[in-house]
């Protein structure tokens, strides 16, 4: 219980931190907010009550208070462009990125798992070199590279999925198995040598021994031992993700808040991109914490201290 | 006093761009029009806002054009003013008063009666501070302007019910083309207290479609105004845009006939292959843009200080070359405006690509062994590929240019703020804002524009000059009309005799369509309508 409080407690500061560090760093970008605002054809004076308006013109230290004390309310501001709400922003585009998320979780762990099993049941040999090239492969292929690929092979050219968009269960294939790509190479790795390590076990031993089936040594006995390790790494992938869905969702069009993230980068629009930064990192934090509290649950041996 | 009858034919006047018989002036309907049929633009980004007050940029603003009606409006496919909310108007002999005669019985999406109150009201929430317009700037003639605020502009007056006396505080020759702006459309008060800081994504006008749904991120739809004043139009029952959608993705899905236009264009990457296929070309429709590509120097920047320095690097750019990098899709320019702007200068020869010409004047200028310097330009392709050649360009008359490529806000950080000696000016190019001359000096060669901050990146600021745009600008009897383009004209060759620009090309549009799309080809590069005009095309 205290170490819960203890962890609750160093999320918050990480996230403070990370507000802060955001903040300065939009403050000191060479790039004006208001200039975009005002428009080209602005005089001075506009430039300047706008300026005065936003509290653009305060120093640093009073603009982040008001943030904070903005923020301490539940409020993530205005857009600057859209006039928006910032959080009705984020909560329209959140369910759909946390859909992708979930899919692509799924897709990097199915694809992934399989790849490690049955490298480790081929340990050695050609099929297992060949697994494990994949994955180095996967790891490495760029996301814009492999998303147009998928589109382009299965939705254009055979036609079994919509061209991007969001809407239906065929929609989120493609753009799940883009995300899921990147993962399975690690995913195959670690569940290789999970299950190599579990193979060589006592238990296993005298499973085999008692003379059960290949097939039921394996999936009844050595798998649930050796996926404990590789799913509590799920809470880690959040952060990973993060990253990549602002590619796959640019691609395929999905309406998520990495989307809404690269539009506001362009435009400069401070409070969307504060907002979405703030958002990212506490699912990154929370992801950390939720696989450091599971992790003893799946593993004795491992103590909250 | 004498005052001149507000008739379609004194827009003409106004407008000598396109000679069109004075009958052209209405536009004719296109026999083949069908009613009926919903069509699929899409986009990469997001719709930012759809209150007219606020969008500038060149995605929301046919969008905007096609939800509201200004007073003015143009006719479908031309530069050319005709009266849009406005039945008709007078302008007094001094050019300073505007009396504009509403129609009656045009009604809002709200099925409410517009009438002058609202135009006022608009007029008056453009101009007042707290909105935040980035086009108050346009209003800047208008009396009582300097001291907009809560209280509204002095200068626009409700005399009637349908009618509007608008008073300028100096002869204003563009101000027709003001009122026909986005940011002069007419809104409801009580739908833009009722959205409460939020018009731009509930937006209630007496435009040709009005906003159905919008799904943030995903889609809008925009559904035929029953009620429309203008009658027969639109054609189409309505307008899908799909936004988040990558330009290579929208061509993939027009190719599968599930898209109408991308409204994002031709991916530079495809351009060679889509216009290499007969069946694919025939659906491009080619046009001109008021649009010029530029490179500035700036004049208060050694060794820029030096008019000979700047012409030397005129001389040096292959422009011909360059509009080859863009797969010529652009035509080389010689001067600032574009040649379909009115007072573009037919003949002007500019400044001729000529390497030994250019070393000459470096030499003149005691800089023959060439100098160095910073080449600014924004990220995206294909403008660090123009960046490169232009730094070849130079180089062969021994400057030496580091390209600094960067992200757009802060390219243009860098130039408004004067410590960018080269700016490339792709991807934050001008596009103009109006069909007229005007709109290409005051904020980007004037000496308005040239402080702290301004779009005049090359500093540039000539007081003679701005004298003579001042005199143009008040020519506003439409009787003087040539005489005010021709002072024009000679603005700008005077600029180009200083030489602070280098004006590179200017680009020309490229519009897709599906096989399904119907309606003359002006509609889908309508100089206003980027990339067409909702409110005339149709399904076939």
């Amino acid at each position: 219980m205290v170490y819960i409080l203890r962890r609750l407690i160093q999320s918050a500061l990480i996230l403070l931190g990370v507000s802060f560090i955001t903040f300065v760093l939009l403050y000191v970008l060479p790039a004006d907010p208001v200039r975009q605002i005002a428009g080209r054809a602005a005089t001075a004076e506009t430039v300047e009550n706008i300026r005065q308006q936003l509290g653009l013109d305060q120093p640093l230290f009073v603009q982040y208070g008001r943030y904070l004390a903005a923020l301490a309310q539940g409020d993530l501001g205005r857009s600057y462009l859209q006039k928006t709400e910032v959080a009705e922003l984020i909560l329209s585009r959140l369910p759909a990125t946390l859909q992708l998320m979930a899919a692509g979780i799924f897709a990097e762990l199915v694809l992934g798992l399989s790849m490690g099993i049955a490298a480790a049941l081929m340990r050695g040999r050609i099929g297992d070199q060949l697994l494990m090239m994949t994955s180095f492969v996967t790891v490495s292929a760029p996301q814009f590279v492999v998303s147009l690929l998928l589109l382009y092979v299965f939705a254009v050219k055979l036609g079994w999925f919509p061209i991007g968009g969001y809407g239906t269960l065929a929609h989120l294939v493609l753009p799940a198995i883009t995300l899921g790509i990147l993962g399975s190479g690690w995913y195959s790795r670690m569940m290789r040598s999970s299950m190599i390590e579990v193979l060589r076990a006592d238990y296993i031993r005298t499973a085999r021994a008692k003379g059960l089936g290949r097939a039921r040594v394996v999936f009844r006995h050595a798998l649930p031992n050796a996926i404990l390790p590789v799913i509590a790494m799920i809470g880690i992938d959040i952060g990973i993700f993060m990253g990549g869905i602002v590619v796959v969702e640019s691609v395929f069009g999905w309406p998520g808040i990495g989307q809404l993230a690269w539009q506001a980068i362009q435009r400069v629009d401070i409070p969307i991109i504060m907002g979405v930064t703030l958002v990212s990192a506490f699912a990154i934090v929370l992801g950390n914490l939720l696989a450091d509290l599971v992790a003893p649950l799946i593993d004795p041996r491992i103590r909250l201290r | 006093m004498k005052t001149w009858l507000a008739s379609t034919a004194l827009a003409l006047t106004l407008s000598t761009s396109l000679a069109l018989p004075a009958l052209a002036q209405e536009y004719t309907p296109d026999p083949n029009a069908k009613a009926g049929g919903t069509i699929t633009i899409t986009y990469k980004d997001d719709v930012a806002t759809l209150d007219p007050a606020i969008g500038y940029d060149w995605q929301n603003w046919s969008m905007i054009k096609s939800l509201f009606d200004g007073l003015m409006d143009y006719v479908p496919g031309t530069t050319t003013l005709r009266p849009g909310l406005a039945e008709s108007y007078e302008i007094s002999e001094d050019g300073l008063t505007y009396t504009f005669k509403l129609r009656a019985g045009v009604k809002f999406h709200n099925g409410r009666e517009m009438t002058a109150e609202d135009v006022k009201y608009s007029l008056d929430r453009v101009t007042n501070p707290e909105t935040q317009s980035p086009g108050a700037g346009f209003f800047g003639s208008i009396a009582g302007f300097e001291s907009a605020g809560p209280g509204g502009l002095s200068g626009v007056e409700v005399v009637d019910p349908l009618t509007v006396k608008i008073t300028l505080s100096r002869p204003d020759a563009t101000f027709l083309h003001v009122m026909a702006l986005n940011f002069a459309s007419v809104v409801p008060k009580e739908a833009v207290d009722a959205a409460a800081g939020d018009f731009g994504k509930q937006p209630v006008g007496t435009g040709a479609f009005k906003l159905a749904e919008w799904t943030l991120g995903q889609r809008l739809v925009f559904e035929k105004n029953a009620d429309y004043w203008r009658e027969g139009v639109p054609y189409l029952d309505g307008v899908v845009f799909e936004v988040g959608q990558e330009p290579v993705v929208a061509l993939l899905r027009l190719q599968n006939g599930e898209v109408d236009v991308p409204g994002d264009g031709i991916p530079p990457a495809k351009f060679v292959e889509v216009m290499g296929d007969p069946a694919q070309a025939a659906r491009v429709v080619v046009g001109g843009q008021l649009h010029t590509g530029y490179i500035t120097l700036n004049v208060t920047t050694p060794p820029f200080d030096k008019v000979e320095v700047r012409k030397a690097v005129n001389m040096a750019i292959n422009k011909e070359r360059i509009t080859q990098i863009i797969n010529g899709r652009a035509v080389p320019a010689t001067q600032p405006l574009p040649p379909t702007m009115p007072g573009y200068t037919q003949g002007y020869a500019g400044y001729a690509y000529d390497v030994d010409g250019a070393k000459a004047l470096l030499a003149e200028a005691g800089l023959a062994d060439g100098f160095e310097t910073d080449l600014y330009v924004m990220n995206t392709d294909p403008n660090p590929r123009i960046a490169q050649a232009i730094q070849q360009d130079l180089a062969a008359i021994g400057i030496t240019a580091n390209i600094q490529s960067l992200a757009q806000a802060n390219v243009i950080e860098a130039g408004g703020a004067g410590t960018a000696p080269m700016v490339w000016s792709g991807g934050m190019a001008w596009i103009a804002d109006f069909p007229d001359p005007s709109n290409f000096y005051g904020p980007i060669l004037g000496c308005a524009g040239a402080g702290d901050g301004g779009w005049n990146w090359s500093k540039f600021c000539d007081e003679g000059l701005d004298a003579m745009a001042v005199q143009a600008d008040s020519l506003s009897d439409p009787t003087k009309a040539e005489e005010r383009l021709k002072l024009w004209s000679d603005v700008y060759t005077g600029v180009m005799e200083q030489a602070p620009w280098v004006p590179v090309f200017n680009e020309e549009r490229y519009t897709m369509k599906s096989e399904r799309m119907g309606g003359d080809d002006a509609l889908y590069v309508d100089p206003v309508s980027i990339p067409v005009n909702y409110d005339y095309v149709y399904v076939k």
